[in-house]
């Protein structure tokens, strides 16, 4: 099966090169083993969010600060400010709806009540200007009952120490008990699927009675699996400010992003191939031929461009084994120091260098087996490394403005 | 430590490679509806830490698993939880199959029986007081429409009026017909024949073809699935050793012969499995290396169709050759619908303990075809089109169907003369 592009791997990396193709008319797959790093999204994509340890305000001017390693350095900072504003306007057409902006993070609330930076969070969750300023006086945090994977004493004593009167409460309604039944079952995502138009009526009902008087309500990301319809309809029935917090994972509003992006890109006309592995290719003169996968055995897709997005160690992009680090499709050429001693540190709490490994690639993410570029490949996203996700909070920054980086001509 | 550690450790089925994510709860289509059921990851390798201990652990809840494998096409870490579950199933379950288990298990026996009489079998399984007996003798849910059996069964119309014709072509192809082309709907073989033949492709039957098992592994027949499985292998690699591959209608009859043979029944395929293909998937590969060519009627076909992916299709990565081809046909206008299960699972939903959640599982596909509101769904999958067609108003059809309908005949025909 014949394409113009290929990409390996549909997290966020993968689907933004993927859509940025099929927009401009490219017959383009998706092959991707199974589901991403979306769906343990907080809800906001992180741009910057510190360096060196300090929070970051201005995310343009920060970048300056970064490592030379940093994809935003190898990006570079004008052609960096060409690619941000794109991204609004491409989740925006996959039907995400987001607020935030390049130029100063705003911040959000986690789950056990800190302030984190945030670039664009979706419209369903709470941002402010300030970390230190709440604009709230009292806010009603609701929790269905019976759901553990959120912690509402926490987030109060959080909010609490920013000045916010909080009350706590938890609510119920039928339509929910039979999935109480089963406390292993009584997760985010479960709760979403039954949450349906006459459900969320009756919800809404409940949370409005409890949420009297308060200036804004709080719940747990419960809501909208496949698509926001029931995320309007019960923050247009409450009527008044109510917002997500993200609950452990599985995350919903992540699952909705992936399903949202999914469809975006079905839509287009792109070709999903999901739960299919890429196990292998066939090389010529530097060039990608063709890769095969698990499903389609002999059966080779080709293409005359490749795009790598296969994620970092969660999703198996790279490999660990006890002496050497490896891309397991192609064995690409993988920065990583050779003592492996050096790879983590002991204090869990400290920046663990393992998370900056990634595919060796040059200016323009080609990456190379045994010092010979691939120069019809490309890397982008978590597989490349160089930065720090967690520390740095760049995980879908490095993600989308990588994967447009390939995608998006040079004017 | 400077020498690799082999990674042996790890079972076939990956479950030691389980991260603990609850990503594939997500996507399991029963954990939702069925709160008696404890979904993939408790089921699948929580569950399985347990049993190794102590098979006594086996909860008999696992029975609600649909074995759609959605879980597997989910998993971040390869962990074949359906397989895992099966397994567990077949390994632990205790009682054996009571009667309407082996009724719906065995389809190609119940068909051929119903074959013979079959105005009076469709009569029968239609009349209102018939079904409530059936409901509360046997459990099987009243509100299903049995799928009609046919007056005359696919093989017969095939020896009798294209076996003949089959020899004049050079290039041949082995088609598995299955349970439900032969008993319930020949109409569809016929279309394959007639798709195939255009293209000129001569069609070959296994003269001992059996039902593929999945009905028989579904209800813990292990045995007599076992002896069907080692008959098909074996007409299998008769047919791959005079140079046909071997391809099905049916998503599902592929999915069961490629995978459940070895991972469930214990059958090594690995010399015939790349033999064994979807017929969307035999014809697309034929026509994008130049071999094969459709020509379509002159008007096109200007419909809209709306093509849904069974779950073992999803599984086996293959839903792509049948878009494809939807895709080569003018004027037709092609949606692919959200992935979701319809909910029947084959003689899953049939079972009265099992209606309800059954139509609770579809709900969410039924109404994603209510927005597309296409003419035509199209899917490979037969109890996909029963479900589909007894809980909505649209008509499902085969894309084998639509294409032998939307080329012009004699110029195919014309076009792949050798
Ligand atoms: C638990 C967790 C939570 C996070 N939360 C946030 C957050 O809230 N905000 C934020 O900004 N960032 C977050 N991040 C950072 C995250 O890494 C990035 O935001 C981004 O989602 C990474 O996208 P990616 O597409 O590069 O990789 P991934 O999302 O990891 O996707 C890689 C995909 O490639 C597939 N794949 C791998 N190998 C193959 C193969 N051989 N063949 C086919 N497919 C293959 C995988 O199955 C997977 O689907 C989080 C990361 C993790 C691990
Ligand atoms: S998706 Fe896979 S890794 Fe995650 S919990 Fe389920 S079986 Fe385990
Ligand atoms: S096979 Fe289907 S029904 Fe069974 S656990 Fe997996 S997703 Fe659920």
């Amino acid at each position: 099966m014949n394409f113009d592009t290929i990409i390996i791997g549909g997290g966020l990396t993968g689907l933004t090169a993927a859509i940025a193709s099929a927009e401009r008319g490219e017959r383009t797959a998706i092959i991707s083993a199974g589901q991403s790093a979306l769906h343990f999204s907080s809800g906001t994509f992180e741009l910057l969010g510190a360096v060196d340890g300090k929070p970051v305000t201005n995310p343009v001017e920060a970048m300056d600060r970064l490592p030379d390693t940093h994809p935003y350095r190898r990006i570079g900072r004008e052609r960096m400010l060409s690619l941000l504003p794109l991204v609004q306007p491409l989740l925006s057409r996959a039907g995400i709806a987001t607020t935030g902006n390049h130029y100063i993070n705003r911040y959000r609330l986690t789950p056990l009540g800190k302030i984190k930076p945030a670039w664009l969070t979706l419209d369903d969750f709470a941002t402010f200007d300030s970390p230190d300023r709440l604009p709230w006086r009292s806010v009603a945090i609701v929790n269905i009952a019976d759901f553990q994977d959120f912690y509402p004493t926490f987030l109060a004593r959080g909010l609490r120490d920013h000045g916010v009167e909080c009350t706590i409460s938890s609510t119920s309604i039928k339509e929910l008990d039979n999935l109480r039944r089963s406390a292993t079952e009584m997760r985010a995502a479960n709760i979403a699927r039954v949450l349906d138009y006459s459900a969320v009526c009756n919800l809404a009902g409940r949370i409005k009675s409890v949420g009297r008087g308060a200036d804004a309500i709080l719940m747990p990301a419960v809501l909208g699996l496949a698509d926001d319809l029931m995320v309007s309809l019960l923050r247009r029935l409450v009527n008044k400010p109510l917002y997500f917090i993200s609950t452990m994972p599985t995350s919903v509003p992540g699952v909705r992003a992936q399903m949202m992006l999914n469809r975006y890109f079905t839509n287009l006309g792109g070709t999903l191939m999901a739960g299919d592995t890429v196990t292998g290719a066939r090389l010529d003169n530097g060039r990608v031929e063709a890769v095969f996968t698990n499903n389609h055995g002999p059966e080779p897709l080709t293409a005359s461009r490749f795009i790598m997005a296969t994620g970092s160690f969660f999703s198996h992009g790279l490999v660990a084994t006890p002496s050497s680090v490896i891309e397991p499709v192609f064995g690409l050429d993988v920065d990583y120091p050779a003592d492996r001693a050096d790879w983590f540190s002991k204090n869990i709490g400290q920046a663990q260098p393992f998370m900056e490994f990634g595919v060796r690639t040059d200016d323009s993410w080609h990456p190379s087996i045994g010092g010979n570029t691939i120069t019809n490949l490309q890397c982008v996203g978590s597989v490349t490394g160089g930065c720090n996700p967690i520390k740095q909070g760049c995980g879908a920054g490095v993600a989308l403005l990588t994967a447009l980086d390939v995608t998006t001509p040079r004017l | 430590m400077t020498t690799d550690t082999p990674l042996s450790n790890i079972s076939p089925n990956n479950f030691e490679q389980c991260v603990k994510c609850t990503v594939c709860t997500v996507y399991c289509p029963v954990t939702a509806v069925n709160p008696l059921y404890p979904g993939p990851k408790q089921a699948g390798p929580d569950g399985e830490r347990y049993r190794l201990k102590r098979g006594d652990f086996y909860n008999e809840a696992l029975k609600y698993c649909l074995n759609c494998k959605r879980c597997e096409v989910s998993c971040p870490s390869g962990v074949r939880i359906g397989d895992i579950i099966q397994q567990a199933r077949m390994k632990y379950s205790h009682g054996s199959a009571g009667l309407r288990d082996r009724m719906l298990a065995h389809t190609d026996l119940m068909g051929g029986i119903a074959t013979r009489l079959s105005p009076t079998v469709n009569g029968i399984l239609r009349l209102t007081p018939v079904k409530m007996a059936m409901d509360l003798t046997l459990g099987i849910d009243r509100h299903r429409t049995f799928p009609s059996y046919t007056p005359r069964k696919f093989t017969t119309w095939f020896r009798r009026h294209a076996a003949a014709h089959q020899e004049r072509y050079t290039r041949r192809v082995t088609y598995f017909h299955g349970c439900y082309v032969n008993y319930n709907f020949p109409r569809l073989g016929k279309d394959f024949v007639k798709l195939f033949n255009a293209c000129g492709i001569g069609v070959d039957l296994m003269p001992g073809e059996k039902c593929c098992g999945v009905a028989r592994i579904a209800n813990r027949l292990i045995k007599q699935a076992t002896d069907a499985a080692r008959t098909n292998l074996r007409e299998i690699r008769t047919a791959v050793s005079r140079g046909n591959d071997v391809v099905a209608t049916s998503s599902t009859c592929i999915l069961t012969m490629r995978d459940e043979y070895p991972h469930l029944l214990g059958l090594d395929n690995a010399d015939v499995r790349d033999n064994i293909m979807t017929a969307t998937r035999y014809l697309y590969r034929l026509i994008e290396s130049g071999q094969v060519r459709l020509v379509f009627k002159e008007n096109g076909f200007p419909y809209h169709l709306a093509y849904h992916t069974p779950c073992h299709m999803a599984k086996l990565g293959w839903g792509v050759y049948s878009i494809e081809l939807l895709k080569m046909i003018p004027g037709a206008m092609v949606t692919v619908l959200d992935n979701n299960c319809c909910g029947i699972a084959g003689t899953y939903g049939f079972k009265k303990e099992n209606y309800k959640y059954s139509q609770a599982i579809g709900k969410t596909l039924f109404d994603s075809i209510a927005r597309e509101n296409p003419d035509f769904v199209v899917t490979d999958c037969e109890t996909c089109k029963w479900q589909i067609e007894m809980s909505t108003p649209y008509r499902v059809v085969n894309p084998i169907s639509i294409l032998a309908d939307a080329i012009d005949f004699e110029a195919t025909r014309q076009a792949n003369m050798q």
